[in-house]
């Protein structure tokens, strides 16, 4: 608005420079009232269920508290702890979590967009089916899990896998997938890519429909030869929004992915902690030991972790104003 | 030369459309699983490792889960019924509530902006079960116990539902908003008769997904609701299948169950990813 006026006023008069400011903003939120009105109904049930209960959640990470007893402020100490003294932590629980989502995060995003475009390119009458296909194993969730795969690595001989390398003459011996450190971490990697055509799949395949079809028209006779290059050149650019999105889910999925150790070992903590995740670290702490005020900073720790990666995906996708 | 070429175009297309399909029908294999297992007899359910396809079809999975809920202390259907209504209120008015927050956050500069825009995206990380009981004592607070309101309103925070929703309307192009506004629509109208009928593939996104949280979400009714006849089918169904891991007893109750949870989400599915396909954002614009 008026930034030409209003500097030279507070050189002048500085006494009520605060009080133009101040001025200013109210008229520009009274400018603005409209937004504010639209934005009211989610921003009142977001601060209600969500800010309110993360923000005491998170008090709780300068505590030492056992769900029972009285809590007692112990400010950093756990934060300390966490880097200094829990070896778990540091050897298991960290590289683990970093590998996993280094596969699984950027391998599931190229494979849902792969499969997004993919699906894309079939006939319109048949297209729902196929992405009906590919987003069952997220729909049908844990069943889908225990089904499949638990019964894919079964460590006895009638595993679907072990079963076939036998027939094979590959072992001589079935091989316990599940509960073996060895293998663990890999088929978590496995199984949770199969998984990853969710949200941020659907978002895409909707991305797709949006892309203005006149531009592939424009490209080519720019002199765009082939698929790849319109698909770099049009259609990932004209899709920005929903590659962020699902950036940002994917992220969002692989770091608080947890719940699959559990689910494919049916144990809460895994063999000589293979596939223990940092999610598995903070349960281990809230629900195991009941160390809530360590669990609680464990998970803010998650939570700046998380920012940072999905400031790296705005960079990537973001427009310049949200970056 | 022009014929071969298609020809081996043709033959590539197919391949891959070969392969496309082989492994869609593998993804496809948990459906085909919750399909064929209600309706398995007591011998089939308990194969290892387990069978696809039924041999013998039963109804009497069906007929034991009719047999329980003619059984229980609140009638089945009350829990259909609050299912229902549930559902219903909370996707209508997720749509329109993150449609109406999408709408000013991805087109009007306002003061706050950036900040609600980052809390959004941090709030996506957020795990409803880690923080139950500061939940509980906000909902109990404001004495929505026992209502309606008490499951439809924490869904209402739906922070993925806003993100998604930003993206897509700002791709809207804003010389249709100008013209509309020129044309002497209101920011309301605006609203309805632009941002949403253009936002359709997203809104029908938010719905898929929406609906199959709130549909088998227990939390509400596990942790809002103390009276019995507020509770919703999901809740039910689970306190069947609650403890039943490693029982016998029951499993085809939970079998029959699981397709009965399992059905709804397919109809939305279908229901909703062809209107993903309908909708065209740029054909207004020349």
């Amino acid at each position: 608005m008026n930034t030409e006026l209003s500097p030279g006023l507070t050189k002048i008069v500085p006494q009520s420079s605060i009080r133009l400011k101040w001025n200013r903003f109210w008229r520009e939120i009274r400018r603005d009232s409209f937004c504010y009105l639209f934005l009211a109904p989610f921003l009142i049930c977001f601060t209600a269920f969500i800010v309110i209960p993360v923000i005491m959640a998170a008090t709780l990470g300068f505590t030492s508290y056992d769900g029972f007893g009285s809590l007692r402020f112990i400010g950093f100490d756990n934060y300390i702890m966490l880097f200094t003294q829990d070896v778990v932590f540091l050897t298991k629980a960290l590289p683990n979590t970093f590998m996993f989502a280094l596969i699984v995060g950027p391998g599931g995003y190229a494979l849902a967009f792969l499969f997004a475009w993919l699906i894309h390119q079939l006939p319109i009458r048949i297209r729902d089916y196929y992405t009906l296909a590919f987003y069952a194993p997220s729909m049908a969730g844990g069943v889908a899990l225990s089904v499949v795969w638990i019964a894919a690595f079964s460590g006895d001989r009638v595993g679907y896998l072990n079963n076939f390398l036998l027939t094979m003459g590959w072992i001589d011996n079935p091989i316990i997938w599940l509960q073996n450190p060895k293998y663990l971490l890999n088929i978590m990697i496995i199984v949770s890519l199969w998984i990853s055509f969710s949200v941020g799949f659907l978002a895409m395949l909707a991305g797709l429909q949006t892309v203005n079809r006149e531009l592939y028209e424009a490209g080519r006779i720019d002199g765009i030869s082939n698929r790849l290059q319109e698909v770099f050149y049009i259609t990932v650019p004209s899709m920005k929004p929903q590659m962020l999105f699902s950036a940002v889910m994917t992220i969002v999925t692989t770091l608080k992915a947890g719940a699959i150790s559990t689910q494919l070992t049916g144990l809460p903590i895994t063999p000589q902690y293979s596939g223990h995740l940092i999610i598995n670290h903070i349960d281990d702490y809230a629900f195991i030991r009941f160390e809530l005020g360590y669990a609680s900073s464990v998970s803010v720790m998650l939570l700046i972790v998380s920012y940072f990666a999905m400031r790296f995906a705005y960079r990537l996708f973001g427009s310049k104003e949200e970056a | 030369m022009l014929l071969s070429r298609l020809r081996r175009i043709t033959f590539f297309d197919f391949a891959l459309v070969l392969g496309f399909t082989a492994l869609a029908a593998f993804m496809s294999l948990p459906i085909i699983f919750i399909l064929n297992h209600a309706f398995k007899p007591t011998n089939e359910l308990f194969l290892f490792p387990p069978r696809f396809f039924v041999q013998n079809p039963t109804f009497s999975n069906f007929e034991q889960l009719f047999l329980h809920a003619t059984n229980a202390t609140v009638p089945f259907s009350r829990y259909v019924f609050n299912s229902v209504v549930v559902v219903t209120m909370t996707l209508v008015s997720v749509i329109v509530v993150s449609t109406m927050a999408a709408y000013v956050l991805a087109k009007y500069r306002f003061h706050f902006k950036q900040i609600i825009l980052s809390m959004i995206t941090l709030s996506l990380m957020f795990a409803p079960e880690t923080v139950g009981i500061p939940r509980y004592l906000i909902i109990s607070g404001i004495h929505l116990n026992n209502t309606y309101l008490g499951h439809v309103l924490p869904a209402l925070a739906s922070p993925i539902a806003v993100f998604m929703l930003v993206g897509f309307i700002s791709q809207i192009p804003n010389e249709l908003l100008e013209a509309a506004k020129i044309d002497g629509a209101s920011h309301v109208g605006i609203f309805a008769r632009i941002v949403l009928p253009l936002s359709v593939p997203a809104i029908a996104t938010i719905s898929i997904f929406t609906f199959q949280g709130v549909w088998g979400d227990v939390e509400t009714s596990t942790l809002f609701m103390q009276d019995e006849t507020m509770r919703t089918l999901a809740f039910y169904v689970n306190s069947l299948l609650s403890g039943l891991q490693n029982s016998v007893a029951a499993q085809n109750v939970a079998a029959a169950a699981g397709l009965l949870m399992f059905i709804p989400n397919l109809i939305i599915f279908l229901l909703f990813q062809r209107k993903v396909l309908e909708t065209m954002i740029h054909s207004g614009i020349k």
